[in-house]
């Protein structure tokens, strides 16, 4: 059976940290690839390889302007990623929600104690 | 943005194998410790909105275990348990951490408090020894919201009608 590919959705696009960056740095804007490779410190090919894997799962545009291929940022993709991770987040907003409220209560406890006598 | 008199908690995922959870409290760091640590205390808060925290145990010494239980509103049981690794009272806790419904996946959390000016920003950095891993403990905090998300998802589709 065929290896399923390993970069067919935005999750697996974004696991490789040189793709992260240069999602962070086509998030300042549109830039051409000659930006990016020297941004990267890249060779040409290795940035060409990863704008490709951006662009096939629609995580960038392409274009041309003249001789020049002008790289955008496309943010729909995150979408799930960014869903995913609010869920976890709200688990936590929870539970410190809850640990404020518990704070609170012992800072109005430690407070009385403070003015009346010493109970620790 | 206005200023609150608490935070809101923060999820970031610094690196493949990481989970970075921040958030801030108008409170002197010994007693966000003190409800972080104290197991009649943590049964009031773990379970957030979707269970209740039905035990806390805590050996609170370099090599004691915790292990915390909650029976979540769909009423299934989710337990967590580890064993400390180093402990900084009230400003850091190493601990490791295994979600017993995946017990091959264990993690280390690193808990940190830093105070300033009586206001204290609390560090969970939870780090896993691969992303797979790190991508399920996320997906576990997924699976326990799912109802009280499917409740929240329906509120919002009867005010989205109403406005």
């Amino acid at each position: 059976m065929a290896r399923a590919a390993t970069t067919a959705d935005a999750f697996n696009a974004v696991a490789e940290p040189r793709r992260r960056q240069l999602l962070d740095l086509l998030a300042t804007g549109e830039r051409p690839v000659n930006d990016l490779v020297a941004l990267l410190g890249l060779a040409q090919p290795q940035v060409s390889k990863h704008l490709r894997v951006l662009r096939q799962v629609g995580l960038v545009d392409v274009r041309d302007e003249g001789r020049q291929r002008m790289y955008r940022l496309n943010g729909d993709p995150l979408k799930p990623i960014h869903d995913w991770v609010k869920q976890y987040e709200q688990l936590w907003a929870e539970r410190l929600g809850r640990l404020d409220e518990v704070l609170v209560e012992l800072k109005d406890a430690e407070m009385n104690d403070t003015g009346l006598n010493d109970t620790s | 943005m206005a200023m609150t008199s608490s935070g809101t908690a923060v999820v970031t995922l610094p690196t493949d194998t990481q989970i970075l959870i921040t958030r801030e409290f108008d409170a002197p760091r010994h007693l966000v410790y003190r409800v972080w640590t104290t197991p009649e205390l943590i049964k009031r808060w773990w379970g957030g909105e979707r269970g209740d925290v039905t035990s806390a145990e805590v050996d609170l010494q370099v090599g004691g275990k915790w292990r915390y239980v909650m029976v979540a509103h769909g009423g299934f049981e989710v337990a967590f348990h580890g064993e400390y690794i180093e402990i900084v009272p009230n400003e850091k806790i190493v601990s490791t951490e295994v979600y017993e419904g995946a017990p091959d996946a264990a993690a280390v959390s690193t808990f940190t408090l830093t105070e300033v000016a009586g206001r204290t920003t609390m560090t969970l950095l939870v780090e896993h020894n691969d992303k797979a891993n790190r991508d399920a403990h996320i997906n576990s905090g997924m699976e326990v919201g799912m109802q009280e998300s499917m409740d929240k998802l329906e509120h919002l589709a009867k005010s989205l009608r109403l406005g």
